[in-house]
């Protein structure tokens, strides 16, 4: 019963989003807003429908409910629940119909909780929603119904897929769900205000809230799968240029410009056009993200889906959506009016140039992504991009742009001088030229990339900090310290990398019992071998005994770990944090006489890789509290003298 | 001999040929998971490794994959490096037998052109239009 009773919500869940949509759509036209009335209780119900069908989906992974058949793939009834729970979505129906879900959730908080948008757009906004949701629901009714039962029933299910069996991972989907989801409601936004030619400073604000919650969840997710590759795949690497990660990083790349600009457009009434051509193409991106990995064009641990029919469905949908809002956009940009002049040299002018590179980057990842599969799809030739290509395509303009995000802050809206700027710059330019004079003398030879990335980091570390000089920190806007954390995040964030990649490492040793090997400061001596059992796991655990210099002894213990259901091999790093780095072993096959491999390493402030992300996600977070805090309080300011605050896109749009 | 036993000894000849055996008197992966001595030989070598992709593998570089074929590569690799090979010539070695499917550094030739090019392009493309906007705010300010 509870399969069908999912499967009816979401049967009429899809019948809401088409009347949602008919109604939107023909509600559109003036003197007919009144009808946003009917529209917004449509969106709540189908969002409550969806939500109660994946809730049904949850119920029946927890039960271990052996006669629907994505259970049995995907699930076995010796399982943590946890993993029951995270084998929802760990499979492509259930994480379509996740998708969906945060669709549909997100459109009822659209249509219940948005006050800002005028209402011809909202109407539209909400009828965007539902044109996009409409899809999704065709696709899995048709092509990927998680509901569908199974008979005879098996005995026992197949399992999980053992890596994905792993906290950082059930977690993961679900927040990069989030953020891609975030990003179709600021394409809704997008749409609904170049229908109504409403693209203003006052649908900047309306729109800006989403985008950054749909940016934080993807950094956050990309942060989380990058921490999940590191310590899970046990080789040490953190970012593998996999076109699984870059289907991720190119909504966040989108999401970070849109960020960027729709703040022009909200304070400046600039970039108008192009903010909306921005919202279009962050949500590309993500369905572009979307159809690598749930097509199964990618040959990956991810793609768990290989099935050219479904692949050619989200092909579908990409192509009419994308294609309609670009029709769209080509039809109506004409009527967009290019916002208020500025001067290159002022905050929206180092705010374009941050776009620019953004978009730069973006390409080149996307290019590196997509080129080798239009090769092999043209000419059938088989080409490989890896990190060699992307570091030395994106890497430069990663770091200007980093460099240049040091400076951003610190210029004046509208108009500023550079010799004011430079002044500003003093600083943080002595900074970097310590930093690189001292990373040259002390550590000689290593890489250019690392080299500029060490020189530049604690340079833009201070000036992040630079809008706070002078300040009474208490009375600094959130929204202030928001940008301050973000931007610091990234700095720091750069520091790991630049010094992982410089200073670790490497001893790899087949290790007799008793044997004692050092890598970095750690010396290490291999007490023998023990086996371990989990709930559906058995492992050889290497004992390893790590002192560093002087210091108390320390025991880890590296599986080997094999999983019963399905029968996968994985290896479980154990890692020592120290403040300074991470020590991280690995425990590979015996050699048949008594000598067992290990893989040792030494990653000297590795874990700033993360920290940094977390800030830049933190400073998000408080940027969007800064954000709703001071919506509500122009709310009650409106309310109590009802004179319109300066809007500089009203006249233009009268 | 019958032919059964004919057969067999046929399998047996194959399998004292098998390259396990032919190759050398060193075990054949004692490089797949041991360090050069040499730091700065071993630097190169782990370059190069993480440039090279394996074949058997999904997305992985021979670098980052249990495989025994990945194996079997990195221990060619060490040994060519050991040998005075640079990771040039190894890496061509590796091109002219595997394909460009090997090298996760795209070789510079006509295929792929767009690929090297399009940084320069997206930046002129970028630049242009932004020329353009700045200009044409100059103008209306």
């Amino acid at each position: 019963m509870i399969a069908e009773a999912g499967l009816a919500a979401l049967w009429l869940a899809a019948s809401l989003s088409l009347l949602q949509m008919f109604l939107g759509w023909a509600s559109v036209r003036p003197g007919q807003e009144a009808m946003l009335r009917f529209v917004r209780p449509l969106a709540v119900a189908q969002g409550a429908l969806a939500a109660f069908s994946f809730v049904m989906l949850l119920c029946l992974f927890l039960r271990t409910d052996l006669s629907v058949q994505l259970v049995v793939a995907n699930s076995h009834s010796a399982k943590p629940w946890i993993y029951k729970l995270a084998g929802a979505w760990g499979n492509h129906e259930g994480s379509m119909l996740l998708w969906v879900t945060v669709l549909a959730v997100a459109g009822a908080g659209v249509a219940l909780f948005e006050r800002k948008l005028r209402q011809d757009t909202h109407v539209a906004t909400l009828a965007a929603q539902a044109t996009i949701s409409l899809g999704f629901y065709g696709f899995l009714l048709f092509a990927s119904n998680p509901f569908t039962r199974i008979f005879p029933i098996p005995m026992d299910g197949n399992g999980l897929n053992p890596l994905l069996q792993d906290p950082g991972l059930a977690f993961h989907p679900p927040t990069l769900y989030f953020g891609y989801v975030g990003v179709s409601v600021a394409f809704s936004f997008a749409v609904g205000a170049l229908v109504t030619r409403d693209v203003g400073p006052a649908f900047a604000r309306a729109m800006r809230p989403w985008v950054l919650a749909a940016w934080i969840f993807l950094t956050l997710g990309i942060v989380a799968g990058s921490y999940w590759a590191y310590y899970e795949l046990g080789w040490g690497g953190w970012w593998f240029w996999d076109p699984v990660e870059n289907a991720s990083l190119m909504p966040w790349l989108a999401a970070t410009a849109l960020l960027h600009s729709v703040t022009v457009l909200a304070t400046r009434d600039g970039l108008r056009a192009w903010t909306v051509m921005l919202a279009v193409i962050a949500f590309s991106m993500s369905m572009i993200g979307t159809f690598l990995v749930r097509s199964g064009i990618l040959t990956s641990v991810h793609a768990f889906a290989v099935d050219p029919q479904r692949g050619a469905f989200i092909l579908m949908l990409l192509c009419v959506y994308i294609g309609g809002a670009l029709a769209l956009f080509g039809a109506r940009v004409g009527t967009v009016k290019e916002g208020a002049a500025f001067d290159p040299v002022s905050r929206e002018g180092m705010l374009v140039v941050n776009n620019l590179l953004l978009s730069i980057i973006l390409g080149i990842v996307m290019v590196g992504t997509l080129y080798p599969l239009g090769v092999e799809a043209v000419t059938g030739e088989k080409l490989s991009v890896g990190p060699p290509y992307f570091n030395k395509a994106a890497g430069p303009v990663a770091l200007v742009l980093v460099a240049l995000m040091g400076a951003g802050p610190l210029l004046r809206w509208r108009r500023d001088s550079a010799k004011a700027l430079a002044q500003r710059m003093a600083v943080p330019i002595l900074a970097a030229a310590v930093s690189l004079l001292l990373v040259v003398l002390l550590a000689p030879g290593i890489g250019l990339l690392p080299l500029l990335g060490l020189a530049l980091a604690p340079a833009v570390a201070v000036a992040s900090l630079a809008p706070l000089w002078g300040r009474n920190l208490r009375r600094t806007p959130l929204i202030t310290w928001g940008m301050v954390i973000a931007h610091l995040g990234i700095a720091v964030s750069m520091a790991g990398m630049a010094a992982e990649s410089a200073f670790t490492k490497e001893t790899l040793i087949a290790a007799r019992v008793g044997q004692q090997t050092s890598v970095g400061p750690w010396t290490i001596r291999f007490e023998g071998v023990e086996p371990v059992a989990g709930p559906n796991w058995t492992a050889i655990a290497a004992r390893l005994v790590v002192r560093r210099g002087d210091g108390r002894e320390l025991l880890l213990r590296p599986q080997a770990r094999m999983f019963s259901s399905p029968p996968t091999p994985t290896s479980e790093a154990a890692i020592l944090t120290r403040l300074d780095g991470q020590l991280y072993t690995v425990i590979g096959e015996p050699d048949g006489q008594g000598r067992w491999q290990l893989r040792l390493w030494w990653k000297p402030a590795v874990t700033l890789i993360w920290y940094g992300g977390g800030l830049v996600a933190f400073g998000g977070f408080l940027s969007l509290i800064g954000r709703l805090r001071r919506a509500r309080r122009t709310k009650r300011q409106d309310e109590a003298e009802p004179t319109p605050a300066f809007e500089p896109g009203r006249e233009a749009l009268a | 001999m019958s032919r059964p036993d004919r057969l067999f000894m046929i399998a047996l000849a194959l399998a004292a040929a098998s390259p396990a055996l032919a190759d050398s008197l060193l075990p054949p992966t004692e490089y797949a998971n041991k360090q050069l001595a040499d730091p700065r030989q071993e630097a190169a070598a782990r370059e190069l490794m993480h440039e090279v992709r394996c074949l058997v593998c999904q997305g992985q570089s021979i670098a980052d994959s249990d495989a025994d074929m990945a194996g079997d590569m990195r221990n060619n690799i060490r040994r060519r490096i050991a040998a005075g090979e640079s990771p040039q010539q190894i890496r061509a070695w590796l091109i002219q037998r595997y394909g460009n499917w090997v090298t996760y550094d795209p070789p510079v030739e006509p295929l792929t052109w767009p690929l090297w090019f399009a940084p320069i392009v997206l930046l002129g493309a970028g630049l242009f239009l932004m020329r353009g906007q700045f200009k044409r705010r100059k103008k209306k300010a």
